[in-house]
């Protein structure tokens, strides 16, 4: 973590309690507050309960959305929480954090009849929240013991996936999390807001529940295990490594105070014990396109930052962020501006002054180019949401094959190592959501499992 | 603008929206602002004899069965007839008329099944000058047990024997409130014009249990953890009012017995169609005891405003005009062929259409056609059921086309422009006998 933290000279104004302590509770709480029981009766009965749903289809995980939500049409909102568990143990998370926007709900046939697709998003928090207010027993057993031992690297939607599954179809499961606790960017870069009262470790909690799954925390493969040890000690390894690096800009003055990683920014937020202790600039750029740029932004904002500018280097259509999240923090004041990539930082004595950056547009070939012209924009911190990199080094020497830097799969997530399988956002071809990374992580336990028992 | 009024045995209102007997006629507060919503007429709330007047349960009287959004479909009672002193309700109607000398005022009444009963209440009926009675002859529960209400209206000869009762002491129009809880209405019908009855009303509500609770395991209402069969009524039970109704209309013993409709009317349309089977006015209850009396409004203009569009001027226009297409199944037309068709530009895609057909009926809808979800009919296997219009989310989307040409694709046969019914059918025994 740079910078957030540093101390800073008198000309930046980067600095902590911007705000009283009712606005950071206030601006931090749920941002979807959940469905009371009435809302919830109401708009399941909007479900038409369609044959091969296309919501179903849409969800990466398959859920079996028109019964999940017929059993809260019929009071048993429990029950239908065990409907969403089978297919995605992360239910309750995704529930929170799916873009249903560019998922189920934009699949659902309401929204091609009248614009207005079923809740379906908010009808699976009311279900799983309501499955975890009860304190229910653990909906899955596991099956007998099949002497298998398989492991999982990476605490992560897709490495706790696929650790469930493996558990519930009967093998031994020891998960290497190279970092404190478990939950992946669930724990550490979802945006504080959409998961609210320490949700990701409750559902941690509740993945473990099943049993046959031990984390060992705080180690990671390459710096305490190999992946040679590995396969040599268990019958199968599944890599859920997520992108542990991010991409840098290339310009000077990238380590001067007030330059900062979305996502490290995100992460101290996400631990922080009290928010007004944590410092923001009052003028905020933030260079990137997709969702952490999005989060780290509309964040910014919430802390009490006045000025918060998203840059992108290309056209609205291109973000990778959806229509609905940029609306979302358009409506919380983020400006949002396009065909701008970044040119130089403007630093003043190690800290950060500006943003330099030079307009772009498409040349005949269709490749993106400046245009010379430039543009300043004062800040007091600069963050940088260009991307997340995979990181090669703990695989050294497995000879697993790659692509563009993440990992190669094929049928079930296999690698080309025979006894390894990966998943989530380390893999090639992804889509860097938490819900595919939860599919990932299932296909390849199944797989695993085939593999194991043939 | 359409003349709503209606003259329904000499007895006039302003339009043919009655409230039928029951809780929002109990008392001249309620009936008043009836009156200023614009509601026709009312049915008094049944009385009964003078002396202390019966007691209602003091736990809950209503259950319910709700559509989407918890929309009352149904609702089940357990009430009995007015719980208040003769006395006061026999002022209050005689005050209320007074004060509404243009609205439609029917007492209606519940006294043992004997003729001094009878006799005794009669006049004192008549001395408020309301415009007509009604016999409550088929509350289901409660006073049945005692011999009143539905005991009497399952048994022709006593339905008979009151009215002329009625008849004989009373010189008001004597409707006759008929309980739907028998095998076949034509019967209680028929002695009601026997007895001399001007009318007959109906439906009254329906035997029920409405829901069982599963924590205490008995019927709800649940008073102090038992239930009783109740009565049941609303939106649910219109379909079965306008076969009884219909009933009565085409039978020829009855036919021309003016009809007063209840059960079920929500809207100017379900009271439309009352009419088109040959009602004189429509009596409503539960539609106002879900949305209050300002109901009223969207049926009357309703009414008017379809009744314009269609360029009938009074009621008596299209009264009735349904009952001469009230038939028996034998009589329909077997050679009439049509076949579902799914409107493109409306289909969502749902697939509802098509997993009813495949799963329960004729395999007869698509889901997929090229590799793509298509939901399209396929004639060679439509046998034209309906089936599909009635699951189908999105109002028009699928309607039934006739064939007026070429051959029925699903039986090869060609399209027969003669009518042709069961009871020519080769394949019908009697029709063959018949022809022997
Ligand atoms: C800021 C931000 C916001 C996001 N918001 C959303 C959102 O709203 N909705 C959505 O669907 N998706 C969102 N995403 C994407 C989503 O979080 C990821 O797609 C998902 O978490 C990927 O899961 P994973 O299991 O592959 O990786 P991760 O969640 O990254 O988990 C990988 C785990 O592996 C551990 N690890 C890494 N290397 C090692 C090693 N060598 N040894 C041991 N352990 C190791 C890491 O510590 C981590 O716990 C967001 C991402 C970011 C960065
Ligand atoms: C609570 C309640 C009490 C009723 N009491 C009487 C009554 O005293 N006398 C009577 O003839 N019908 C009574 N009815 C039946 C109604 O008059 C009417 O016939 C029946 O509800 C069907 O009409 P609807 O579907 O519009 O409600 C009662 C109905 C309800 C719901
Ligand atoms: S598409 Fe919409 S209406 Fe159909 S099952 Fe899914 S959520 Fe329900
Ligand atoms: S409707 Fe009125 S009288 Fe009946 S329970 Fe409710 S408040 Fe009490
Ligand atoms: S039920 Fe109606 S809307 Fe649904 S697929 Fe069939 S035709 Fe289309």
């Amino acid at each position: 973590m740079r910078g957030v933290l540093m101390t800073l000279s008198e000309t930046s104004d980067v600095k902590a309690n911007r705000l009283s302590s009712a606005d950071y509770a206030d601006n931090f709480s749920d941002i979807h507050p959940p469905l009371t029981p009435h809302e919830a009766l109401v708009e399941a009965d909007r479900c038409y309960f369609c044959y091969d749903a296309p919501c179903m289809t849409a969800c990466p995980t398959s859920i079996d959305i028109p019964m999940f939500i017929r059993k809260i049409q019929a009071a048993n909102p429990v029950g239908s929480a065990k409907t969403i568990f089978e297919e995605n143990i992360m239910g309750g998370m995704c529930a929170r954090v799916c873009p249903t926007e560019t998922l189920c709900e934009e699949a659902c046939v309401r929204e091609i009849a009248e614009g207005k697709p079923v809740k379906i998003g908010l009808l699976q928090r009311y279900a799983t929240d309501t499955f975890m207010e009860r304190e229910q027993p653990h909906p899955f057993a596991r099956a007998a013991s099949t002497g298998k031992k398989v492991a999982v690297i990476g605490a992560g939607p897709a490495g706790l996936s696929c650790a469930h599954r493996l558990a519930s179809l009967g093998h031994d499961v020891v998960v290497y999390e190279a970092r404190e606790k478990a939950g992946g960017l669930n724990e550490y870069g979802i945006a504080s807001y959409k998961t609210t009262n320490d949700f990701a470790q409750d559902e941690v909690d509740f993945i473990l529940q099943i049993g046959g799954i031990s984390i060992e925390n705080g180690k990671a493969l390459g710096r305490d295990v190999t992946l040679d040890q590995l396969t040599a000690d268990f019958d199968a390894v599944f890599l859920g490594l997520g992108l542990p690096g991010v991409n840098a800009l290339g310009l000077e003055g990238e380590d001067a105070a007030g330059v900062v990683d979305a996502v490290d920014f995100i992460g101290v937020l996400r631990q922080a014990e009290d928010l007004s202790q944590l410092e923001i600039g009052r003028r905020v750029v933030v260079i990137g396109g997709g969702m952490t740029a999005i989060d780290a932004a509309m964040q910014s904002k919430l802390l009490g930052a006045e000025d918060v500018t998203v840059v992108y280097r290309r056209g609205q259509e291109y973000m990778n962020a959806s229509l609905y999240e940029q609306e979302l923090a358009q409506t919380h004041g983020v400006v949002i501006r396009h065909w701008l990539m970044p040119s130089s930082l403007n630093v003043s004595g190690g800290v950060l002054t500006g943003i330099t950056l030079e307009k772009t547009e498409l040349d005949t070939g269709g490749k993106l180019v400046g245009t010379g012209e430039l543009v300043t924009l004062d800040a007091d911190q600069v963050f940088k949401a260009i991307g997340q990199t995979p990181d090669a080094g703990p695989l050294a020497g497995g000879s697993i094959e790659l692509e563009k830097g993440r990992i190669r799969v094929g049928d079930g997530r296999r690698t080309s190592h025979p006894k390894v399988w990966a998943g989530g956002d380390c893999i090639a071809g992804g889509e860097d959501l938490t819900v595919v990374s939860v599919e990932d992580g299932k296909t390849a336990a199944e797989s695993i499992h085939k593999a194991l028992m043939a | 603008m359409a003349d709503l009024s209606t003259n329904f045995l000499g007895i006039k209102s302003p339009n043919p929206f009655w409230l039928a007997s029951a809780p929002p006629t109990d008392k001249a507060y309620n009936v008043e602002r009836a009156f200023e919503a614009g509601w026709g007429g009312v049915v008094w709330k049944t009385l009964g004899e003078a002396g202390p007047p019966v007691v209602n349960v003091n736990g809950p009287r209503y259950g319910a069965i709700w559509g989407p959004d918890r929309r009352l479909l149904g609702l089940n009672n357990i009430e009995l007839i007015t719980d208040r002193d003769l006395e006061i309700n026999l002022r209050e109607i005689a005050e209320v008329k007074k004060r509404w000398p243009d609205r439609a005022m029917i007492v209606s009444i519940m006294v043992p099944c004997e003729e001094a009963s009878w006799k005794a209440i009669l006049p004192r009926v008549e001395d408020t000058g309301a415009d007509g009675i009604e016999l409550n002859f088929g509350c289901p529960h409660g006073m049945s047990e005692r011999g009143m209400g539905a005991a009497v209206g399952q048994v022709p000869e006593y339905i008979q024997m009151v009215a002329e009762w009625c008849k004989q002491y009373c010189r008001l129009p004597v409707i006759v409130k008929l309980t739907p809880n028998i095998t076949d209405v034509r019967y209680p019908a028929r002695a009601a014009k026997a007895g001399g009855a001007d009318a007959v009303s109906l439906i009254n509500t329906i035997s029920s249990i409405v829901s069982v609770d599963l924590d205490s395991f008995a019927p709800m209402p649940t008073i102090d953890g038992k239930g009783s069969h109740g009565g049941y009524c609303g939106p649910a039970v219109k379909p079965i009012a306008l076969n009884m109704v219909a009933e009565i209309a085409r039978d020829p013993e009855t036919r021309g017995l003016p009809i007063s409709g209840i059960g079920g009317v929500q809207t100017w349309r379900d009271a439309a169609e009352f009419i088109a089977l040959g009602c004189g006015t429509v009596q409503v209850c539960t539609a106002a005891m879900t949305y209050g009396f300002k109901i009223v409004e969207e049926m009357t203009q309703g009414l008017s405003d379809w009744m314009d569009e269609k360029g009938y001027a009074t009621i008596a226009d299209f009264q009735g005009r349904a009952v001469p297409n009230v038939t028996d199944w034998q009589y329909l037309n077997l050679n009439y062929i049509t076949k579902a068709r799914i409107d493109q530009d409306l289909c969502i895609k749902c697939g509802r259409c098509h997993i009813a057909c495949e799963d329960t009926s004729h395999q007869a809808i698509t889901s997929m056609v090229d590799g793509v979800r298509h939901f399209e009919v396929m004639d060679d296997e439509c046998v034209g059921c309906n089936l599909c219009v009635n699951v189908c989310p999105v109002d028009d989307c699928i309607t039934m086309v006739e064939m007026t040409e070429g051959s029925d694709p699903r039986t090869g046969r060609p399209i027969d422009p003669d009518y042709a019914n069961w009871t020519t059918h080769p394949n019908n025994p009697m029709a063959k006998q018949a022809a022997e």
